[in-house]
């Protein structure tokens, strides 16, 4: 089959590569309809991730066609169905109650090694991010092995479009985490840092919550635009100083809840986020964290802290003292999208969520390479890359 | 035996005589290196232990053991992956039992790699079981054997640790998770 593969910083590209098959008896062979590239692939692109090998298969957010099944599999050839990103038992402790990203079992046991150094205990599996998560082929491929198949995939009715659910695969349950995350009250104004796809769904998940307000900040003008369509107000912070806005548009009180969907590549020129950058190119630190510091430096006392966004290793200059003496909390942790799905597909047939404006581009698997370029190049005007196994290369199809 | 002042477990203890106490504990201890492990599974007591106690099954879990052949109740017969691709082979005698509880293990006198310990199971009320691994063996070939192991992910601390999680998926989710794409990575994995 043909595949996404990474070779290094910088450097992806479609390869052919062994079909996968059925090796355990819950696993089910899914051929891939559609799947997007996260901003957290950019991450593995922009070789922040450690623990990547060359040849890697990429992808954690696809959707598709079942083709075969292992014995213990529910799942029924020919159903189409959505992946989640998270490889999840769902017969642990963590999974029962539903913890799913916690997953005892999700991860080989020899991988889990290294998540025990880093963190203590290790995490779930999951699909195409490093071995540090298992060592999974991703599905930015023709076909994909998903284990746990009786747990992870969701059905989708025949009615619906790849468009509409494929992001039920990660960043859409990311976006109503990280706004659950912030236990919002009505009334609540809620401050979202980034308006990336997660970002903008912690938008549309706060309001859906009782928020009245959001206040979305970014520096891409299409981004913001986004955020204004759904009723966020705005703050460009390369016009504008962040902290400050906050403190007068919230009547010197500052935001009652703050979420953080920028994570460890956090851009704009600010004195410690340029030391941040110094020690990552140094291996000093691996994790620039400008934007979570705004965040607790501009929640109001007493306030909620979410921080879907990803970190990897240990930081430096967090701003323990504020988070102390102002008495907040924090939530965070990679998202259990298996307890998020079944709600959030109802929500979509409903008509509650939209998700396919996201879409700014559709490719062929074989464009992929130029696809990770592009988003990488240009996040202004490309919000979100769909490859497509079934295009012909060359087929590309901007949005309207 | 040592005071002790804490609760801490004397295999993560780090004074010499703690640890070396809790070695005489084992009997019929074979060896002077100490191995403490512990993890909680989701299943009733009875049934891991019921698998556990079918020493033949282990292989199913233990990925250095190659077989286990059971020669009578008490003995059994281990063949194991050694580093450089050779094998180790040795005779374990049971020299503790009971039922639902406990198995303690002893390698008879010729073995080429001595080792001991005992595998306990404790109710952990809606969590499952506790299940604690406590072994006792000498290196192959002393302190640079036993760095040559680790080198090669054979050393049984790693090891210990690796089986114990496998036991636990195996038991939990009746497979034993594998990041393979195809048939011929699974068998490069397990070799």
């Amino acid at each position: 089959m043909r595949a996404l593969t990474w070779h290094g910083k910088h450097d992806v590209r479609v390869d052919t590569v062994d079909d996968p098959e059925i090796l355990k008896p819950r696993d089910a062979i899914i051929k891939i309809t559609s799947t997007a590239i996260c901003g957290s692939d950019l991450h593995l692109y922009d070789g922040f991730i450690p623990t990547m090998k060359a040849g890697d298969i990429l992808g954690h957010e696809f959707m598709g066609e079942v083709v075969e099944t292992g014995p213990k599999s529910t799942l029924q050839k020919g159903q189409r169905v959505v992946v989640p990103f998270t490889i999840a038992c769902g017969s642990c402790y963590h999974c029962g109650k539903h913890q799913y990203s916690a997953c005892d079992n999700g991860n080989p046991a020899d991988n889990q090694d290294i998540g025990m150094e880093l963190y203590g205990q290790p995490m779930s599996g999951l699909f195409g991010y490093s071995h540090l998560t298992g060592g999974y082929a991703g599905g930015q491929a023709e076909y994909v092995r998903v284990p746990f198949s009786d747990v992870g995939p969701i059905v989708v009715p025949d009615g619906l479009s790849d468009d509409e659910v494929l992001f039920l695969s990660d960043i859409l349950p990311t976006g109503w985490q990280a706004a659950e995350n912030a236990d919002i009250e009505p009334g609540d104004t809620v401050a979202v840092w980034g308006c990336g796809p997660v970002g903008l769904f912690a938008v549309q998940s706060a309001f859906l919550m009782g928020a009245a307000r959001v206040i979305a900040i970014d520096h891409f003008p299409r981004r913001l635009e986004l955020a204004r369509k759904f009723g966020a107000e705005t703050i460009n912070f390369e016009e504008s100083k962040t902290y400050e806005a906050l403190m007068e548009m919230t009547g010197g009180i500052g935001p009652d809840a703050v979420i953080d969907a920028v994570g460890l590549e956090a851009h704009g020129f600010f004195v410690d986020n340029v030391v941040d950058q110094i020690k990552a190119s140094l291996m000093l630190g691996t994790d620039r964290i400008h934007s979570i510091r705004q965040a607790i430096v501009a929640c109001r006392k007493g306030g909620r802290v979410s921080m879907p966004a990803v970190y990897g290793g240990i930081v430096d200059k967090f701003p323990l003292g504020a988070f102390m003496e102002k008495g907040l909390t924090l939530k965070t942790g990679q998202t259990s999208v298996q307890h998020y799905m079944p709600g959030l597909l109802n929500a979509i047939v409903e008509g509650k969520i939209d998700t396919t404006f996201l879409i700014s581009h559709r490719m062929s698997l074989e464009d992929a390479p130029k696809g990770y370029k592009m988003f990488h190049d240009n996040q202004n005007e490309v919000t979100k890359v769909v490859l497509k196994p079934g295009f012909d290369a060359g087929t590309a199809i901007a949005a309207e | 035996m040592a005071t002790a002042k804490e609760d801490a477990p004397p295999t993560t203890s780090k004074v010499r005589e703690v640890r070396d106490a809790k070695t005489r504990t084992v009997q019929d201890a074979q060896g002077s290196s100490l191995i403490g492990r512990t993890v909680t599974i989701n299943r009733p007591r009875a049934e891991l232990y019921a698998y556990w106690r079918d020493f033949a099954r282990l292989p199913t879990f233990m990925d250095n053991v190659q077989q286990v052949d059971v020669l009578s109740p008490k003995l059994s017969h281990w063949v194991v992956k050694a580093p450089g691709g050779r094998t180790v082979e040795w005779d374990a005698r049971i020299t503790e039992e009971k039922d639902g509880e406990l198995i303690a293990w002893a390698s008879t006198e010729d073995a080429d790699v001595p080792n001991s310990g005992r595998i306990e199971f404790r109710d952990a009320g809606d969590r499952g079981t506790i299940v604690t691994a406590t072994i006792v063996y000498d290196p192959p070939a002393g302190l640079v054997g036993k760095v040559i192991a680790k080198m090669l992910q054979r050393e049984p601390a790693i090891q210990a640790r690796r089986d114990l999680r496998r036991f636990k998926q195996l038991m939990e989710t009746g497979e034993v998770a594998t990041s393979s794409r195809t048939r011929a990575q699974l068998e490069e994995e397990k070799a």
